[in-house]
């Protein structure tokens, strides 16, 4: 199945080398069911971030997601970097300094805590795996500094796991005490639903759903997985136009050099 | 059939006289990469080498700098990679060119490797030049395995831990060379520093046998798509700028493929499941190697016995070293080879199809179905190679290469004269 979605993105790839442009959209399956295709502002060669949908997303991760999951590899500072949720440096100050960091030794050798500052990681809310798992119900919850491409399907996965809780198990199928998900793997997630409607207050106007929600928040963890996307895809068209013109200056200078020669 | 010899370096000014009395590195030079005589006939097949060539030093330049920033410690590894991808500058451009340069080199190995099979480039006078092949194609496979268990994810850990277990079941030496690899009993630290610095170091080897490689090409000369032998200097082409503004145009082509990657696609080629630390207690549902050893791990699982899957896949490349001696025609090129075209492109559908195997559970039909394609596999070398230059009727070839292009294009604009005018055309200063 991962084989199906490489050839099917290896096509898109050649399309893009071909200057067609056209990006698939990747589905993943195994047990569970495909994830649900959504149609992201940043797919395709030229999609970028939607920076109010970052922010929203980082409001969704902070009040919902954050209790359980860390995101060690990302900065408060890089929330305003370029490329990102476009926070400004005061707004990321705010948020630092909401988190309480555990700094030290000081000079009589104790350790000590602080509020947040920019240059500072997100903190992990579990001192450690087992601790974890002690409170999940034996399950750790993943780090998402990552998450979105550690995951066959990436953001339409996340999405999809979001969105794809049962109250109930359908008849002859026991998950004992986890959730019945259509999408994870085996069904049985140890997570509890973490979305709910209403459970966020946005104050942009954006409908409160779990929906919303949803796409927000793994909008946002496909920046913190990929914070260099924008300017990767930025780079990219400028080597791709430089390497297709040279190709044309080598291919009729070629052409002459070779004009005079049967071959 | 002895090549036509280069044209020799003649010092003109005052200082290249000095020099060369010296150090004649362009008395070196010029015969070998620009008055280098080249069949006229090459077609874009005949570029992969110097694509080849690129993706090494590519490797090589990027592989430094990432080397720079990586810490090869088990706690630390997959953190230093991400440290790469997000703090240092450009590091994702460096990090992804390497990553997906690996896809591309082997992308560009196999094209080169099944050109010449195609083409009968193997075959005398050219049998060392193909081993040095092998031997390459040998190293870049264990550089790109022990590279791939650096960055430390999940198909890092397992795949070298299925890898070397299974080389533990070799007779004698298996535990042996086990325990050589791990340096310990399980796949752990030690091994990861010992894969980083053996990763650091087979890439020069490798450009050392690339060294003897275009050597040992020197001596016969290129083969052909006519596979007929260079017989006069009217044949020929002086490498550049025929062939550097060839291979130059050909590369930046590949170039663009590899861009479409790099900055489009960086992690298609890649695991999903290799952006999650390794994890020694959890065992990932299906454990695959890169797309690119797909094949030989098809090989690897298609016997129900531990070590006779693994000679199977040692054996797998293994027969390409005898290759120029199991082939028993005396025509080099398939294009005048009617059977041994059809079953040569039969064999290309085998090793496509293995590959697809690879990527399967080993289970079920794609078990039987790696063995009956295994089979054919070997049988393409063992059986078809040694008969069908025996029984084979081939067409009839051409007298020389000049004929053949002159033929194909109805004897148009006679190759001497019409090239007379171009300054660097042998012919005209013959
Ligand atoms: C009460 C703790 C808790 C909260 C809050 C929580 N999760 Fe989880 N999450 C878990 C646990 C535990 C797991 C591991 C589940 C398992 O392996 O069965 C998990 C797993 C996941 C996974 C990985 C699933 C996989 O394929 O392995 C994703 C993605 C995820 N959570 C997203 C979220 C998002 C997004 C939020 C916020 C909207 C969130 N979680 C909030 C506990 C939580
Ligand atoms: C034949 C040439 C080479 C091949 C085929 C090759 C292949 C690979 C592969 C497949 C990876 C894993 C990529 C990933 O998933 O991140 C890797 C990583 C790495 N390679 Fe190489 N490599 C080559 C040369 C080199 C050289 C010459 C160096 C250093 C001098 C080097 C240093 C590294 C480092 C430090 C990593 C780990 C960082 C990372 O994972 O991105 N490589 N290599």
């Amino acid at each position: 199945m991962i084989k199906t979605l490489r050839l099917r993105a290896l096509a898109t790839v050649l399309g893009v080398a071909l200057g067609l442009g056209a990006v698939g959209v990747v589905h993943a399956a195994g047990e569970a069911e495909p994830p649900i295709a959504v149609d992201w502002s940043f797919s395709g060669p030229f999609g970028r971030f939607d920076r109010a949908q970052l922010q929203r997303g980082f409001q969704v991760y902070k009040e919902s997601c954050a209790a359980c999951h860390g995101m060690e590899l990302v900065a408060f500072r890089n929330l305003a970097d370029p490329g990102g949720p476009g926070f400004t440096e005061e707004q990321v100050k705010v948020i630092a300094a909401d988190y309480t960091i555990e700094d030290g030794p000081d000079d009589l050798g104790d350790m000590f805590e602080r509020p947040g500052e920019p240059k500072d990681r997100f903190p992990s809310p579990f001192p450690n795996e087992n601790a974890a798992a002690a409170a999940n119900g034996g399950a750790v919850p993943p780090d998402f500094s990552v998450i979105a491409k550690a995951r066959a399907g990436g953001t339409d996965y996340i999405y999809s796991l979001m969105v794809g809780y049962e109250d109930e198990p359908p008849a002859g199928v026991d998950v004992g005490d986890k959730y019945y998900n259509h999408y994870f793997p085996g069904h049985a997630i140890a997570m509890a639903p973490p979305l709910f409607d209403e459970g966020v207050e946005y104050t942009d106007g954006t409908p409160m759903t779990v929906d919303n929600y949803a796409k927000d928040v793994s909008a946002f963890l496909m920046w913190a997985a990929e914070p260099k996307m924008e300017e990767r895809k930025r780079i990219g068209f400028q080597v791709i136009i430089y390497l297709i013109l040279l190709s044309a200056l080598l291919y009729f200078t070629k052409r002459k050099i070779w004009s005079a020669i049967d071959h | 059939m002895s090549p036509i010899p280069s044209e020799k370096y003649v010092p003109q000014s005052a200082f290249m006289k000095w020099m060369e009395a010296r150090l004649p590195i362009w008395g070196f030079l010029y015969p070998t990469a620009i008055a280098y005589p080249t069949p006229r006939n090459l077609n874009y097949f005949w570029t992969f080498g110097g694509i080849l060539s690129f993706c090494l030093v590519v490797q090589i330049i990027t592989g430094i700098v990432l080397a720079m920033h990586y810490t090869a410690n088990v706690d630390m590894a997959f953190n230093s990679v991400e440290h790469i991808m997000r703090n240092v500058n450009y590091g994702w451009l460096i990090r992804y060119v390497h990553s997906n340069g690996a896809s591309m080199f082997f992308l560009a190995v196999y094209i080169h490797m099944f050109r010449g099979l195609y083409y009968g480039s193997y075959k005398a006078p050219r049998e060392v030049l193909w081993i040095l092949g092998v031997i390459i194609f040998l190293l870049m496979m264990a550089t790109a395995f022990m590279g791939y268990v650096l960055p430390w994810g999940q198909m890092s850990f397992w795949g070298a831990t299925v890898i070397i277990n299974l080389v533990g079941a070799l007779p004698l030496v298996g535990d042996w060379i086990t325990t050589w690899l791990l340096g310990g009993f399980a796949v752990g630290n030690p091994t990861l520093n010992r894969f980083f610095s053996l990763h650091y170091l087979l890439p020069f080897m490798i450009a050392g046998v690339v060294i003897l490689h275009i050597w040992a090409l020197h001596v016969p000369g290129n083969n052909n798509p006519t596979g007929v032998s260079v017989k006069t200097k009217q044949d020929t082409l002086p490498f550049h700028p025929y062939i550097t503004m060839k291979d130059a145009f050909a590369l930046v082509l590949f170039m663009i493929l590899f861009a479409a990657f790099v900055f489009y696609a960086p992690n298609i080629l890649g695991h999903t499941d290799n952006y999650i630390k390794a994890n020694p207690l959890v065992t990932p549902a299906h454990i695959v190697p890169e797309w690119y050893l797909l094949p030989f791990y098809a090989i690897l699982r298609a016997v129900p016995s531990k070590l006779g899957g693994v000679l199977l896949m040692f054996g797998s490349i293994g027969v390409l070293f005898i290759l120029p001696w199991l082939d028993t025609s005396k025509v080099r090129s398939g294009a005048y080879r009617p059977l041994f075209k059809q079953f040569f492109w039969i064999f290309v559908v085998v090793c496509l199809g293995l590959g697809y195997l690879g990527a399967q559970p080993a289970e079920g039909g794609y078990v039987i179905a790696a063995r009956i394609l295994t089979t054919m596999y070997f049988l393409f070398f063992l059986a078809v190679l040694p008969l069908l230059g025996l029984f084979e009727k081939t067409k009839p070839l051409p007298n020389s290469i000049t004929e053949s292009v002159l033929g194909k294009n109805g004897g148009g604009g006679m190759a001497g004269a019409a090239a007379s005018g171009a300054t660097a055309a042998p012919e005209s200063k013959a």
